[in-house]
Parts: C-alpha cells; sequence; structure tokens
C-alpha cells in the first residue's frame, strides 16, 4: 500500500519529482496564450467576445458605429457581418452563423483590438438590440416537463432489472428521499485560451484543451478545411475537468476573426465568460428508493432523476448510473430525465455521473444504514456486488472490500458514534462519515512514437495531453522501463497534433491508453537496437539472437554474459549516428466487453460542526482506493488529493446560480463561486492498495483523475449527519441548510 | 476599462485641489475601485492618488486611537496597541479578504467599499438602482440570499427607490461598535461625523452610499478610549473558511463589572446597507446580568423589524444565534 503521509523512498523506475514541475514553477512552462511566436509579436490581435445579456430571442441590430471609432479597433465580427460558413454550423456551439440567442451569456460578437484593454472598451460601445421571447427558466418549478434524452433523435429509456413492485414489496426498512446536486461550473486555473494563425490555408493554433485531436477535428470539419491544413498545439493545460474536452465557440472564433484580420488573433475568456460557454454540470434531482429485509440485503434500488439541460442540445449527466452498478440488489430501476433551459451546454465535468450519482446514492445508504441501526461500512458490505450487476458479468479486479478495512484502520472508524449528536467539543459537534468510491477504467486506441539518440538520450512523444495530471512524467518513466534507462534521460513531447494520435485527456483514460503505446514504440525502438547491433560486425553483439540480447543503464548485452556489449551512444555513433525511431500503437483487447473495468475506493471523513454558526470544517479525510498499478507516486496520490478536496466544495460550497429572471449566473466570478481556500481543507491521507489490473492492460494500471471526487460529497454529508443528526439532502451544505434542516 | 486620468498628489491640500476635477475619485489600495472599474461599474474621469500623502499613523493613547486614513488594513490589524486595545477591531479586520488585499486596502478606502449585490456588480444585469439609478432592483425578484433584512428600501422591483444591497464590510462593523468617529476635509474645512452617519441607509437615494461629500477627503478615524478590550467578540458567519463575504457578522464588546454589563456595544454585519448598530440591544444589556437570557432578549431587540426575502429569511434566526454566541464569548473575556 502507498500513502501519501508517509516518508519514503521513490520507487525504482518513478522519477522523483514532476518531469514539468521546474519548468513550472519557474514560468518557463507556456500555456496557450504565452505564445508570441512563430509570427511576429507585434502583429498579435486582440479578440474580446462580446456576450448576449438576454436569454432567449434573437439580436435586432448591432450598432457598432461608435466602437469601430474606438482607439486600437480592427475589426468588429457579428451574426450580420461575419463570414458564413458552408459546412452545417453545430447546434451547440455559437459563431456568429444567426441571430439566435438561447442563453444568457451566449458569444454574440468579436471585438478585434491592438489591445485587450481597448477591444474591452470598445465592446462597450456597442449597443445590441434584442427580440426578446420568453425563456425556459425555474427549473425547480417545471420538473413535470421532464422528458427522456434525446440521442440521434431518439429518446433513451431508463433501465430496468427484476421485477421491482415485488422485490420492494420484500423491505422491511425503505429509505425513499430526494437528494440534489447543483449546477457547477469547471473553472479550471488557466481559463480557455486560443492563438489562431493562418499561413495561407494551413490553419494554426495554439489551445489550452484536453484533446488536440477533437479541436483539429473540429476545426476542420467547421471551417470545411483538410484536417491535414489544421495544426494544433497545447504543451501544457491549466486544468481543464472536463470543459476543454470539447472546441467550444472561442475556438472557432479565433480561428475565423485570425481568417478576416489576416493576423495571428488571441481570445483569452474572462473568469466570468467561463460560466455557460464552456459547459457546466447540470443541476440534478434525484428520486432515491432503497428497500433492504432486516438483515440489510437491498432488495431493491430505484432512481428516478431529473436534470437541467441546454435548448441547444441534450448532455446526460448519468447520476443514476452508480446505483445500477455499486451495490447487489434483487430489483434495481433507473430514469434519467431532462428538463430543458435556457441556458449554455451541459458538459462532462470530473466523474461526470458519478461524482453526483455517489454523492446521493451514498447519503441514501448511510440513512438506509442509519434505519437498520447497521454499520454503514457493515451494509456495503452485506451488499458488496462480487460482479457488475447492471451487466452481469465480471470486474477484472476489483477490491473493495480491501479499501473499506483500510481506509477504515487509517481513519479510526471504530471510534465512531454510531448515534448521532453525541460528540462534541466546546461549541464544536464531531461526526464521522463514510462512503463508496468508483469510477470506470476506460480506455482508448492511442499510438506513440519513441527514439534512441546517439546522445544516449530518449525521446518519447504522443499525441496526448498533459492537463496536470503527470503525463509527461509517467511516458518518461514508460519509455525508460521498456528500455532500461533511468527515467532523467528521456525527453517527452506531447501536446502537438503532428504527434502520433492520441485520445481526449477525460474519462481517466489516458494513463491506460497511451502508456501501452509508448511501452510498444519503445519496445520496437529496442527492438530495431537489437537488430542493428546484430547486423554491424563491429559490434560485440554481432549475430547473436535478440531473444539473448538486453538492455541496461544505456548500454545493450548479453543476457548470459553482460560484459560483452556496449553503449547504445557507442553503437549508434558507429552507424552513422542517426537516431533509431519506432512508432507503437495500442488498444483494448477483444475481451474487452466481457469484463466490467472499474476503480473503486473507501472514502471518510471527519467534520466539526459550530451549534451556533452551523459552519462546517471539514477536519480530515481518509481515502483508500483499488486503481490498479499507481504509476508515479506523486503526480497519482496528487491526484486523488485533489479530487477529495473537490469533493469537499461539491459537499460545503460550489454552486452556480441562475437568476430566475434574467437566466444569467449571478455569482459567476470567484469571490461568489465558492471552491474550497486552503483553510478548509485539513488533512486528507489517500493510499492506493496497487494491485495490478493486467486483465485491463498490460501495465496493470487504471487512471485515477476523477475516483478522488467519488464518494468524497457523500462522505462529508454523512459525517455532517453523524455530528448533528441534521439530515441535509441538498447540496452545497452551506450554514444556513444545516440550520433549517 | 474607460479611458481615465491619473494624478499622483503628495499632500492632502493638493489632494483636495485635484478632487475638484469633474467625476474624480481617490485612489486608495485599489483593491476595490480598480475592480469595479474593469468591470465597467465605476468610470471616474481621473484617479487621485492619494497613497503618497501621509495620513498612515497609528496612534493610541488614553484619549482612545487617531487611525489615519491611508493605514493599510494588515498594519491597522496587527499593531500592537490596536491589538492590546481595540481587539474587536483587529479580529474584524483579519476575518476580511485575504493578507494580499489586506496590505493593499487602506482605512479609508474599506469606509468607502461598496456592496457585494450579484447585480450591482455586473453591469449585464440591467435593474440596480444604485449602479443606474431609477434602473430598478434585479434582487428583489432574483436571488438575494446576501441581502439585506434591516433598513432596506423596498418599494419593488421597478421603483426607483428600491435597494436590498449590504455593506459589506468587516472593519466597518467593528467601527460602529466601538463607536468610531471620521474625520473629515474638504477645501472648505473639517468636519466630523460618528461612523453611525457615515453610511446611509438606501432611503430614496440608494445610489449614495455614504455622507461623504464628493470633494471631501477621509483622513482619519478615531476611536474613544478603550471599553471593551478585555470583552469582546467579533463572530463572521460565511460560506468557506476564509474569502468570503459574512451571511451574518457580529461585533460585540462588552465593559463587564463583576458578571454583570456595565454598558455594552454591538453590531451586525451582512444584514443592512450600513453597519448595522442596536441602541436598543446595547440598552438592554446595559446594567444587566451577563446570562444567556440577557443575550436572548438583546438579540430579539436587535433584529426587531427585520423583513426577509425568498432566499435569506434564513439571516433573521442565524442573526440571533449569532448574536447569543458573539455576547456570550465576549462575556468570557477577549478573543485570542
Amino acid at each position: 500500500m502507498i500513502r501519501n503521509n508517509q516518508a519514503r523512498p521513490t520507487p525504482e523506475g518513478q522519477l522523483e519529482h514532476r518531469y514539468d514541475g521546474i519548468a513550472k514553477v519557474t514560468g518557463k512552462a507556456k500555456y496557450a496564450a504565452e505564445f508570441t511566436e512563430p509570427f511576429p509579436k507585434k502583429d498579435l490581435v486582440y479578440a474580446y467576445i462580446v456576450h448576449s445579456t438576454i436569454p432567449s430571442g434573437s439580436i435586432a441590430s448591432i450598432d457598432q458605429k461608435e466602437a469601430e471609432r474606438a482607439f486600437g479597433v480592427i475589426a468588429i465580427l457579428t451574426p450580420f457581418n461575419v463570414p458564413k460558413l458552408t459546412s452545417a454550423k453545430p447546434h451547440n456551439l455559437s459563431i456568429l452563423q444567426d441571430t439566435d440567442v438561447h442563453y444568457n451569456g451566449q458569444p454574440i460578437a468579436v471585438v478585434l483590438a491592438s489591445s485587450l484593454p481597448f477591444a474591452r472598451q470598445a465592446a462597450r460601445m456597442l449597443t445590441i438590440k434584442y427580440n426578446q421571447q420568453p425563456a425556459k427558466l425555474n427549473f425547480m418549478g417545471r420538473l413535470d416537463e421532464a422528458r427522456p434524452p434525446k440521442q440521434g433523435g431518439r429518446e433513451q429509456p431508463g433501465t430496468q432489472r427484476g421485477d421491482l413492485a415485488a422485490s420492494m414489496a420484500k423491505a422491511t426498512v425503505t429509505v425513499d428521499e430526494t437528494y440534489i446536486t447543483p449546477l457547477q461550473n469547471h473553472n479550471p486555473m488557466e481559463p480557455h485560451a486560443t492563438i489562431a494563425w493562418w499561413e495561407g490555408e494551413e490553419l494554426n493554433v495554439y489551445d489550452g484543451t484536453q484533446y488536440i485531436s477533437g479541436v483539429k477535428m473540429s476545426l476542420a470539419r467547421i471551417l470545411n478545411l483538410p484536417l491535414e491544413n489544421v495544426h494544433v498545439q497545447c504543451p501544457y493545460t491549466g486544468g481543464g475537468f472536463g470543459s476543454k474536452g470539447t472546441a467550444w465557440s472561442h475556438v472557432t472564433l479565433a480561428a475565423m476573426a485570425a481568417k478576416v484580420v489576416q493576423k495571428p488573433v488571441k481570445l483569452v475568456l474572462e473568469r466570468n465568460q467561463m460560466f455557460g460557454p464552456v459547459g457546466t454540470r447540470p443541476t440534478t434531482v434525484n428520486k432515491i428508493k432503497i428497500g433492504a429485509d432486516a438483515s440489510g440485503k437491498i432488495v431493491g434500488i430505484q432512481h428516478d432523476a431529473i436534470m437541467n439541460t441546454s435548448v441547444m442540445d441534450d448532455f446526460v449527466e448519468h447520476s443514476a448510473g452508480t446505483s445500477r452498478m455499486l451495490y447487489n440488489s434483487e430489483a434495481n430501476a433507473t430514469t434519467e430525465k431532462m428538463v430543458e433551459m435556457n441556458l449554455g451546454m451541459g458538459t462532462y465535468m470530473r466523474a461526470p455521473g458519478e461524482a453526483t450519482g455517489t454523492a446521493v446514492l451514498e447519503i441514501a445508504m448511510d440513512e438506509l444504514a442509519h434505519k437498520l441501526k447497521m454499520d454503514p461500512v457493515q451494509l456495503r458490505l452485506v451488499n458488496y456486488a462480487e460482479t457488475d450487476p447492471s451487466r452481469n458479468r465480471p470486474f477484472s479486479s476489483k477490491h473493495l472490500r480491501e479499501c473499506y478495512t483500510q481506509a477504515a484502520e487509517n481513519f479510526g472508524w471504530s471510534k465512531r458514534n454510531a448515534e448521532p449528536g453525541q460528540k462534541t467539543e466546546g461549541n464544536k459537534q464531531i461526526g464521522y462519515g463514510m462512503a463508496t468510491a468508483t469510477y470506470p477504467a476506460n480506455r482508448s486506441a492511442a499510438s506513440a512514437i519513441v527514439r534512441i539518440l546517439p546522445n544516449g538520450r530518449v525521446f518519447a512523444g504522443s499525441g496526448t495531453q498533459d492537463i496536470g495530471t503527470g503525463m509527461y512524467t509517467i511516458m518518461a518513466q514508460t519509455a525508460a522501463a521498456a528500455l532500461g534507462l533511468d527515467p532523467t534521460l528521456v525527453d517527452v513531447k506531447l501536446g502537438d497534433s503532428a504527434l502520433p494520435k492520441a485520445p481526449v485527456s477525460g474519462g481517466s483514460q489516458s494513463t491506460a491508453s497511451v502508456l501501452p503505446a509508448v511501452d510498444a514504440a519503445a519496445r520496437q525502438a529496442k527492438l530495431k537496437l537489437f537488430q542493428l547491433a546484430m547486423q554491424d560486425t563491429h559490434s560485440p553483439l554481432y549475430n547473436a539472437k535478440d531473444t539473448d540480447i538486453e538492455t541496461k543503464d544505456g548500454h545493450i548485452f548479453l543476457k548470459s554474459n553482460p560484459s560483452t556489449g556496449e553503449s547504445f551512444t557507442a553503437l549508434l555513433t558507429r552507424n552513422g549516428a542517426a537516431p533509431i525511431e519506432a512508432e507503437g500503437s495500442a488498444e483494448p483487447g477483444p475481451d474487452k466487453n466481457s469484463m466490467t473495468t472499474q476503480s473503486f475506493g473507501a472514502v471518510f471523513a471527519e467534520v466539526a460542526v459550530d451549534k451556533d454558526t452551523h459552519m462546517v470544517q471539514v477536519r480530515r479525510v481518509v481515502g483508500t482506493y483499488d486503481i490498479g498499478t499507481l504509476m508515479n507516486n506523486k503526480t497519482g496520490l496528487n491526484q486523488l488529493m485533489g479530487g477529495i478536496v473537490w469533493g469537499v466544495g461539491f459537499a460545503l460550497h460550489e454552486e452556480a446560480v441562475i437568476d430566475p429572471v434574467y437566466g444569467r449566473t449571478v455569482n459567476g466570478n470567484f469571490a461568489d463561486y465558492h471552491v474550497p481556500v486552503n483553510a478548509d481543507i485539513g488533512d486528507i491521507d489517500v493510499s492506493v492498495l496497487n494491485i495490478p489490473d493486467t486483465k485491463f492492460n498490460p501495465l496493470g494500471s487504471r487512471g485515477i483523475g476523477e475516483i478522488g471526487i467519488t464518494g468524497a460529497a457523500a462522505a462529508v454529508a454523512n459525517a455532517i449527519y453523524n455530528a448533528t443528526g441534521k439530515r441535509v439532502r441538498n447540496y452545497p451544505m452551506t450554514p444556513d441548510k444545516i440550520m433549517q434542516a | 476599462m474607460n479611458p481615465f486620468a491619473y494624478q499622483r498628489v503628495e499632500a492632502p491640500d493638493a489632494a483636495l485641489q485635484a478632487i475638484a476635477i469633474h467625476n474624480a475619485k481617490f485612489l486608495g489600495g485599489g483593491t476595490n475601485l480598480v475592480d469595479l472599474m474593469k468591470d465597467g461599474v465605476e468610470s471616474p474621469s481621473t484617479l487621485i492618488d492619494i497613497n503618497h500623502i501621509g495620513l498612515n499613523k497609528v496612534l493610541v493613547n488614553a484619549n482612545g486611537a487617531t487611525i489615519g486614513a491611508l493605514v493599510r488594513n494588515s498594519d491597522l490589524a496587527n499593531d500592537p496597541a490596536i491589538v492590546a486595545h481595540y481587539p474587536l477591531l483587529s479580529h474584524a479586520l483579519l476575518s476580511g479578504a485575504s493578507p494580499q488585499l489586506r496590505n493593499m486596502a487602506t482605512t479609508g478606502g474599506n469606509l468607502m467599499q461598496r456592496t457585494r449585490c450579484f447585480y450591482f456588480m455586473d453591469t449585464a444585469f440591467p435593474a440596480c438602482n444604485k449602479r443606474v439609478p431609477g434602473s430598478g432592483c434585479a434582487a428583489i425578484q432574483g436571488f438575494n440570499r446576501i441581502h439585506a433584512i434591516l433598513g432596506q428600501t423596498d418599494e419593488g422591483a421597478t421603483s426607483a427607490h428600491t435597494c436590498i444591497a449590504t455593506n459589506p464590510s468587516d472593519m466597518n462593523v467593528a467601527l460602529a461598535a466601538l463607536d468610531a468617529k471620521v474625520e473629515i476635509q474638504s477645501a472648505k474645512g473639517k468636519r466630523t461625523l460618528p461612523l453611525a452617519d457615515f453610511h446611509r441607509l438606501p432611503g430614496t437615494t440608494p445610489e449614495v452610499d455614504t455622507n461623504l461629500h464628493p470633494d471631501e477627503l477621509i483622513v482619519a478615524v478615531t476611536l474613544p478610549p478603550a471599553k471593551f478590550a478585555k470583552n469582546s467578540w467579533y463572530l463572521k458567519v460565511r460560506d468557506r473558511q476564509s474569502y468570503a463575504f459574512a451571511l451574518v457578522s457580529v461585533a460585540a464588546g462588552l465593559e463587564m463589572d463583576g458578571d454583570t454589563i456595565r454598558s455594552a456595544g454591538l453590531a451586525l454585519g451582512g444584514v443592512a446597507h450600513k453597519p448595522w448598530r442596536s441602541p436598543e440591544a446595547e440598552h438592554a444589556l446595559a446594567g444587566k446580568p451577563a446570562t444567556r437570557e440577557t443575550f436572548q432578549r438583546a438579540a430579539e431587540l436587535a433584529v426587531a423589524g427585520a423583513k426577509p426575502y425568498e432566499h435569506n429569511a434564513f439571516k433573521v434566526e442565524l442573526a440571533k444565534q449569532s448574536i447569543v454566541r458573539a455576547l456570550t464569548q465576549a462575556s468570557k473575556g477577549a478573543q485570542a
């Protein structure tokens, strides 16, 4: 087991520090908005997006005469003057192809000027007139309008297993409550940013993204360009959390603007502009009914979720998904329905479905445990799913039981008083809570390139992204491990669409997708190195068999006699000093659909709730996770901790509030959209079982970007109940809600 | 940001001369004004930078305290004499903003801090009487969780008078409880306003936050001799542990005679357009034993007449609980 709070040496083969750590802390790491080349810096034109201030209707007119005369203004793009695209306009983007307004905050114009302040100032001089239409707002008041989600025009049904009514009739204890999670916005530290410039018919962009290939495909499709004419670079991404998995309107607008002004255009969203146009996590209202017999065995789970969606297109936050598979139940039924609103699009946000799903289901489980007078951990063990109940197939590897045991032990769960409201310290009420964490292990096809260089270093490249997660670090480690090198000798390049293609850095899949490709490329390169030596009459390995050769520490040698060999450098130098290069790719095996690949964890929290102010301090969170092999202690445990911090924010702070009249986010800034600050976070102790899942991929590693947020919110919520005896079922659990519960 | 002129002055007299420029404003730490300028809420023609005119000393003696208008919030909060004699003020300051903001923010600037009403801060909302006089009040029918329950003007969403904004300052709440005075200078001379009369209720002119005239300069805040050094408490209830404005805050100071309260200072933050000092509650505390019953009665009086809205009804009860708690803590000693 690996734990973050234990002093320990760096394991063999792991980089002790983040590959890109020094570049980041010294400011050398350049993010998309920071580039001032290869174009002349003085040519850079600054774009500022103008957003709608009504929620529904159309733009009647835009008077731009005054703005055009403002100092520094170069051009103003509006739906009335923008070049029309010949391709079909994606219906979830706002790229000025019509005058429709679908939400308050929608991009409706772009001002281009020689500096950002000039562009902003001119934007204020536009006189925009609208034809307003009644808007679909007030989500909670319109739940009866909910309809099934549409995919490809077809309505998606719910799921059913067993005879729910018959099974529920056998229940001796039932929980039947409604749980709400609010609208949330991703808010990565780096705002969305694009620099676009054209060289003839070739389009180049720097873009802060989780998916360079996706940006490339989007731009080619929307602008009707051959795919090979679009080049996307993103060496660093300052967080994305799902909001940068899609090329939103601003990316296309930057490219369109660059074409109009024939200059490089920089477009950076302001914090306030990120509440709407770049995706949100929908509000979910979850009616959950769980029935159990006297022994705690669950006989039925019913989960009916209603969420908001945009009038532009559906996005489903699968908050009911977790309820289908986390525990055994004789019968199970779920539905997910949508209420249309004049809001920006919903999208993937860290653990889409599982973050909300565990946040609500795991409170219901706590309520059930309390009614049964059963320990919450014991209730989960009684209903432990050895196989995936939703798809009736085995898990590739599941060790959740060990997670419960170890996290409970690390936390000191045995000291919990099952009766709520009993433990006090001065004015504080102290409570313990726990929940299960889970997230699927995803994997897609990926490619990579590896070069062994004559100077003794190795290059590893892949068109993937490092969104702050540590991809640089673990790519270096993987190439080094395959070649028998110290990982500090590997140079990594990613975030360039010229490199072999890799999937979106989303769905916690990059580790499991890209590393096997890097491994395959490195093994190919190694084989080529063997062949070079075997065919080189001057090599000590001339005529040796490849199965008899091995590499270590930059040397190639006979396994049987390591002194017979030479350095990579000597071999390559003698052979024309050309690098050895190989590409590799990897994809999920054919048995992929015969099993469920899923990560699990157990998370425990201690809170102190002030009895008068009702403010909650999360003193401790302890989590133990079954995530396969941990590739790097520092970057891996850091992601799990970051996920828990977000879970605390989910529980206590985060909510985007939409004005009921104007449909605009009222708290779209960091002073009013609360996320945890340092003072909100106590001790966090994360550990992993480190049991390889080699049925999933040869490295045995499952992605860990998202599981940390799952379960954490409910653990805090359940701890609040244990502290106060007050059950809050509506996130975030702010002092007023706790006082009024 | 609108184009504006910048003028740096080196002395209070020069500042008072410069402020005669139409629509000029003084620039202190800039932590509020500059943000509002960037967002188009404020658009002064000229910024008169007064950071170099002195007025940056704290003087504490037997007659009380004199705090220069340009003393930074951090310096004031950590001034040993303030910590020793007016711990209520120190704690209030330290519960506000972040260290970086407190390092810049000034005493005078904090007095002038504008509301955080969402509808005032975002120019995309068309209705805000404080920002655009006569435009109405979007908060009445909007999300009014952070808004006023006491002293507001509510004549409906479309009235030019309606305003339910709150004063967001923590410092002002402590100053109200401490019976501070604001020393003001203009080209015509000096005058002094009690803190209670410095900030305004919205009345029929919600666009006017204070009784400071546009051509006047705050030169100092003065405090009477310390009465509450041994028994005071600043309690701030907020949505997270730091860097959040108060849902409700309480500044409580007690002058104790054994177990009996000789006199009290009590003010609330987050509930009104100005720091809400309650003379009725203070009167009800004077001469009474320091018991829970006494505090509860004071709490009832302090929020008497409260009129909450859809999203801030909790403030009435939360304010009462917080008052009782702050008074209880104050009766036991000074905040550490």
